[in-house]
């Protein structure tokens, strides 16, 4: 176990809960806004934080070649960037469409159902 | 050494939870949610699935499948808001 070793496996472990919390949020929260709270957040910060720590062991233990030194980490830095930016766009789309059609809502007096006035 | 099949054991256990929720979820919006999490999953245990088998190719795969995972939702949440795609 070498420190490169033991920080990669830190940094994929806490992606990995962070991703199992957001699945348990989004079985257990009794809303669709709220387990798009759950999800929105916890899948994308997981996602990242693993394939994070994939680059920092591609970089240190890959091959001599171009192809493992330096295309497979832009690859994995291309998936990062492009699902920080389309997972939030995404859930924005989502959350519209569901307060557009008027899913009920939970709160804490009780199950909100939309009157005709209050809209948006 | 690290352990990429444990991860991939702990990723798919999560996936099978949010299963649930694409199965049985109340609304539609629900359904949608769980299916938009499950791909992001797949991104990752297809990365690590390239790790495991020692063959670059699979990162292409997980890029291409994270594009079509969010012109999915993007089309579906049109076509329930608007009622059409195109227009």
């Amino acid at each position: 176990m070498t420190p490169i070793d033991i920080a990669v496996t830190l940094t994929m472990a806490i992606g990995a809960v962070l991703m199992l919390t957001g699945s348990i949020g989004l079985l257990r929260f009794p809303d669709v806004f709220t387990r798009m709270h759950a999800t929105g957040k916890c899948d994308t910060l997981g996602e990242a934080l693993i394939l994070f720590g994939l680059i920092i062991f591609q970089v240190y233990h890959g091959h001599e070649l171009l192809l493992d030194r330096i295309i497979v980490p832009t690859k994995m830095l291309f998936i990062i960037i492009f699902l920080f930016i389309a997972n939030p766009v995404a859930g924005h789309a989502i959350m519209k469409v569901a307060l557009v059609v008027r899913t009920p809502m939970w709160t804490k007096k009780g199950w909100n159902i939309w009157s005709k006035e209050e809209h948006k | 050494m690290v352990f990429f099949e444990v991860f991939i054991w702990i990723l798919l256990f999560t996936a099978f939870i949010a299963l649930y929720r694409a199965v049985f979820g109340p609304t539609t919006f629900d359904k949608i949610v769980a299916v938009n999490v499950i791909g992001t999953k797949t991104v990752v245990v297809l990365v690590l699935i390239g790790y495991v088998y020692s063959r670059p190719y699979f990162f292409d795969i997980a890029l291409l499948y994270a594009i079509l995972n969010f012109i999915a939702v993007i089309a579906i949440t049109k076509y329930i808001e608007r009622g059409r795609i195109c227009e």
